[in-house]
């Protein structure tokens, strides 16, 4: 018998929810993320993205629901797999008295890596490393440190990178250069990558579908081109703001 | 891609020690503080020492055992300080959620903390030990055998007490980081550092008896003052901590559980 299974989804979210006491963070999310995308997941402050990230981490425990990374339940089984996923955001800091060289062999090593001098020079060179490879990590730059920060989430070529604000803070051509290391490694690897973002104009140059919440719900879920058709839009920014007002997608067109 | 992830790896212990051990090497002042209180203490009970002995009776024979005292103390002090050092670091660069969500797991992140805790310890106490024979002529290493006894229940119990400090401070953030430095002088009094059980009130007798340290320093009171080894309250103490960081042990992973419950992992070092 010749049965074709299907892989599960890279990342899959069933009626996930987080209360905190009275409080609703998370109000029963579901979607799944086949593997090789780029999600984006959009909304104001306070609409449950980063305790979604979380939840996908095995940080913070769902109050109901479950969450699995390829195929294993991140509550029961997370240590099956978090050596293949990775995180970075510019709110987790590394040691700073540490050198990036030590910080990435240290990460390097915990994560398994075989031969981690060679993958430090390689991401080195990748990511433009090499002239404060030995320079201790608190004394670098926004975008240095923004840099080590990816190396440290590429050290063991994950197949599912999660990104909370990845490019924050950073000039318009730092950011411009991540975004573009994001691509190749995605193109090369097939990763999988979720990425919470305020900035629109890099959700819809990186993602091939935006999840937006509003007050813990999903209130749309589409790839970028469809939403902005659907919102009859320009930009995401302008679908983000009608979002954050209350007009969803549905309404629009219902109204025109 | 790294295709698997054993449930237990020294690699990943060794990679939280280097991890430390960079740390350490990289701060003087890191280096200094190790071992700058237990000279101080040194200095200050070796004087008192000296004093007491060129007076007679009772006092004399108890100012013997005051020097073997702050040592051992130092050693149950310290290393519960180094255990809770290396977690409050983690807190301190915000880096934990790093460390939580890569493979490495619990019981490694606890066995690298005790590692560091015996380095920190080694560092701060060892060479506090020789300077107490050269200036007072006090050899704790003379104790023999018996050090080995007294340093295994002693560090054994600073991990079970830096355990559960590091469970308090994973669940309510940094404003528990001031117990780490304040909850073993509730040891202080009770476990007897400095005068025999007997001092105490007999009500408080049987608490201060549940806590394996006070066996350790009766035992080095036998020892120094009546030169007697007693087995038995080695095992006596060796029986309480194994109780006591298996509760220790239930008490970490059942706080970092409330953390994850309570979202305060993604809130670290804030």
């Amino acid at each position: 018998m010749n049965v074709n299974v299907p892989p599960p989804p890279a990342i899959e979210a069933d009626r996930l929810t987080k209360r905190y006491g009275e409080a609703v963070a998370v109000d029963g999310i579901s979607f799944a993320l086949p593997a090789g995308t780029v999600t984006g997941l959009l909304g104001g402050n306070g609409a449950g993205k980063t305790t979604t990230i979380g939840m996908i981490m095995s940080l913070v425990a769902p109050t109901s629901g479950r969450v699995s990374v390829l195929g294993h339940d991140m509550a029961r089984d997370a240590y099956r797999v978090l050596h293949r996923m990775n995180f970075e955001s510019p709110y987790v800091d590394l040691p700073h008295r540490l050198t990036v060289r030590q910080n990435l062999s240290v990460f390097g090593r915990l994560y398994g890596v075989r031969n981690v001098s060679e993958r430090i020079a390689l991401l080195a060179a990748d990511l433009d490393l090499k002239d404060f490879i030995d320079r201790a990590s608190g004394k670098l730059s926004a975008g240095q440190k923004t840099r080590v920060a990816l190396a440290k989430a590429l050290i063991n070529e994950p197949d599912v990178l999660i990104l909370d604000e990845p490019t924050a803070s950073l000039d318009p051509d730092t950011a411009d250069w991540i975004r573009g290391h994001l691509e190749r490694y995605r193109a090369k690897h097939n990763a999988t990558i979720l990425l919470a973002s305020h900035n629109m104009a890099e959700v819809e140059r990186l993602c091939d579908r935006v999840i937006m919440m509003k007050r813990g719900k999903i209130v749309d879920d589409d790839a970028p081109a469809k939403l902005l058709a659907r919102y009859g839009r320009r930009n995401l920014e302008e679908v983000f703001l009608d979002v954050a007002r209350g007009r969803s997608g549905a309404e629009k067109e219902a109204a025109e | 891609m790294i295709a698997t992830s054993p449930s237990f790896s020294f690699a990943r212990i060794f990679a939280m020690v280097m991890r430390h051990w960079y740390l350490l090497r990289s701060s003087w002042p890191r280096l200094l503080e190790l071992i700058y209180w237990p000279l101080v203490q040194m200095v200050m009970w070796g004087f008192l020492q000296s004093f007491m002995a060129k007076q007679t009776g009772a006092l004399a024979m108890a100012a013997g055992t005051f020097l073997a005292a702050v040592l051992l103390w130092d050693i149950l002090f310290r290393g519960q300080l180094g255990f809770s050092f290396s977690f409050l670091e983690e807190m301190w660069s915000r880096n934990l959620a790093n460390l939580m969500i890569s493979p490495l797991r619990p019981v490694e992140f606890v066995l690298s903390m005790i590692a560091m805790s015996v380095i920190r310890l080694i560092i701060g106490v060892v060479p506090v030990t020789f300077l107490a024979m050269y200036f007072f002529g006090f050899n704790l290493w003379g104790l023999g055998i018996a050090l080995g006894a007294f340093f295994a229940n002693l560090l054994l119990t600073s991990w079970a007490i830096g355990l559960i400090c590091a469970g308090l401070v994973l669940r309510n953030g940094m404003g528990a980081e001031g117990l780490t430095w304040s909850i073993m002088f509730l040891f202080l009094p009770l476990t007897c550092v400095y005068y025999p059980v007997a001092t105490l009130p007999v009500w408080l007798q049987p608490v201060s008896w549940m806590l394996p340290p006070t066996a350790v320093f009766e035992g080095m009171r036998s020892l120094v003052l009546e030169n007697t080894f007693r087995a038995d309250l080695m095992l006596w103490s060796f029986g309480l901590n194994v109780i006591w960081i298996a509760l220790a042990g239930w008490a970490f992973m059942r706080l970092m559980q409330s953390s994850k419950r309570a979202g305060s992992l993604l809130s670290v070092g804030e």
